[in-house]
């Protein structure tokens, strides 16, 4: 993936310390991260980080306790009115009557819009053609997410609002999700995406926000998150590494970041590699995987992420 | 295609679909009206049964309608996540209101149709004047039960809403004087029954189709208090999510 851009596009979200309250639960404390036109931007964090909150505060749906919000400049509650006809969303699920087609759907909802777009196109675009006259029931759970997709796209929006998007779809459908988001990204839509699907942030965000526990942990680009890990040597082992030796052995610390993780802290060089793999042989223990240079959004995102406590909000999948 | 007229559409479509909405908004009523029409098992105040049944069973088939077809099918709709999914489109909430209520009147009229046209082919013959009352009983029924139905489909999950509106219809049908005169039944059971929105509308539809009939001074004070309530109870509490 070529490095992205810096942001250019104006600012279409803007999130400002926002609290967002379950009676004594604070689902989302004090958040502020902001979206910009002809970008992707991920929230990227644990079932129960306080997601889908924040994207149904945007959505007008659920009320703040404190803090500010704004999409294209407007107040997503006091102006729902009027961002309805500028924004699309895509719920977590759900959404759309089991016994109805998608063309039908479709065909409905581009009648609220004063210039929708092609039914027949988009259902082409999202690979749903030949699923047109099905009812939604018969769907699988992929072709549902991408259905819902095509209606949060119909009356060309401005900024879209998608709650884990590729959630149960297969590869194929990933591809086409992502074709669509490259896309909006090309025709200036800002796009907000909430998942907690690293690989899939990775493909696909401009710009990655990371919430845990209803906090903002991170923020920037994925080469910003990325840049200080960049002379990280990490390698995963199945065996039981004597880190104290290896530290010893390559001259550079060596920790345990989870069960078969590890990290050296030191210039991810081809001697040191060599050195390392060498060690390892002398130890009977194979490396499944060594990564070295610049690291992955996986690395950042277990560095400031806590254990996922899918209870800590009612429903788990705020 | 405005908005409106996209989800009307959609609704039509959708309503016809479901065969159990039509089996209560229109096969429940017509069984109703002819075997108690033609097997008279329970005594009714008018010489021939059918002029007794037929105007009560309009009641029934508003009833089924706007509270029971409306109730369950918004119940699950908010269930599924469609309520909320339109909240966030320009549909609006009025076009949504809009229409329902046209779907529910269109609805209500194919049934009028349906059932006067068998009542008079079974020996029907209702006042012509008798009718602008009957009319207007029905519209503030349809306001009461409309409002009942909502307001358990926007508060109560959906299959709590598919228990509850069945059970409630079951105890209107017995004790609104849809079969069984309010005259009939216990006279406890009768004082309560006249509080009730569905023997306050079969009051005013027998009471107005009835030739030589009057509509009880209780039913308008109990349908309009209903015809009033029910909508604003729904309005205050119903949840789109």
């Amino acid at each position: 993936m070529p490095p992205p851009e810096p942001p250019t596009g104006d600012l279409v979200i803007e999130v400002e310390e926002l609290v967002v309250r379950y009676g004594d639960l604070v689902a989302v404390d004090g958040a502020s991260f902001g979206a910009r036109a002809g970008q992707v931007t991920v929230l990227l964090g644990p079932n129960g980080a306080g997601k889908t909150s924040i994207v149904e505060h945007l959505e007008g749906y659920r009320a703040s306790a404190s803090g500010r919000a704004r999409v294209l400049g407007l107040d997503p509650r006091r102006d729902h009115g009027a961002l309805v006809h500028r924004v699309g969303i895509m719920l977590q699920e759900g959404g759309i009557q089991p016994a109805i087609r998608p063309r039908e759907v479709l065909r409905q909802y581009a009648g609220f819009f004063p210039d929708p777009l092609d039914v027949d196109d988009l259902m082409e675009r999202l690979g749903l053609a030949h699923r047109a006259g099905t009812m939604v029931r018969r769907l699988s759970g992929g072709e549902r997410q991408r259905l819902s997709l095509a209606v949060a796209l119909i009356g060309r929006p401005e900024v879209l609002l998608l709650d884990e998007p590729t959630a149960g779809v297969d590869l194929e459908g990933r591809e086409q999700v992502r074709a669509t988001l490259d896309g909006l990204r090309r025709d200036g839509v800002g796009v907000l995406v909430t998942t907690h699907d690293l690989d899939e942030a990775e493909r696909i965000a401009d710009h990655v926000v990371v919430i845990d526990r209803g906090r903002i942990a991170a923020e920037g680009s994925l080469a910003e998150l990325t840049s200080d890990r960049s002379s990280t040597l990490r390698f995963r082992c199945h065996g039981s590494v004597d880190t104290d030796a290896l530290t010893t052995a390559l001259g550079a610390a060596v920790q345990r970041s989870d069960q078969h993780t590890y990290t050296v802290d030191t210039p991810a060089d081809a001697e040191r590699i060599a050195r390392l793999t060498s060690w390892l042989a002398d130890a009977g223990l194979v490396a499944t995987e060594i990564r070295a240079g610049g690291s992955r959004l996986e690395d950042v995102y277990r560095d400031l992420v806590t254990t996922p406590d899918p209870g800590r909000i009612p429903g788990g999948a705020a | 295609m405005s908005a409106y007229r996209s989800q009307v559409r959609t609704e039509l479509a959708l309503s016809s679909r479901q065969g159990e909405q039509l089996l209560v908004s229109l096969g429940i009523p017509l069984l109703v009206l002819v075997f108690f029409s033609l097997v008279e098992v329970v005594p009714v105040p008018t010489e021939r049964a059918v002029d007794y049944v037929a105007p009560a069973t309009l009641a029934l088939a508003v009833m089924s309608t706007a509270m029971v077809s409306l109730g369950i099918g918004t119940g699950f709709e908010r269930q599924y996540g469609v309520l909320k999914r339109l909240g966030a489109s320009p549909l609006g909430t009025r076009r949504w209101v809009a229409a329902k209520t046209t779907l529910v009147v269109l609805t209500e009229v194919a049934q009028i149709v349906v059932l006067s046209a068998v009542a008079f082919s079974l020996g029907w013959r209702p006042p012509i004047g008798g009718w602008p009352v009957a009319i207007v009983g029905l519209v503030l029924g349809t306001l009461a039960f409309a409002g009942i139905g909502l307001l358990l489909a926007g508060t109560l999950p959906g299959l709590v809403t598919l228990a509850v509106t069945n059970g409630l219809y079951l105890v209107l049908l017995l004790t609104g004087g849809m079969i069984v005169p309010i005259d009939e039944l216990p006279g406890w059971l009768a004082t309560i029954a006249k509080v009730l929105p569905a023997a306050a509308v079969v009051e005013v539809t027998t009471g107005s189709l009835i030739d030589g009939g009057s509509v009880g001074g209780w039913a308008w004070p109990t349908l309009i208090i209903w015809a009033a309530a029910a909508p604003l109870a729904a309005a205050r509490w119903f949840r789109w999510d």
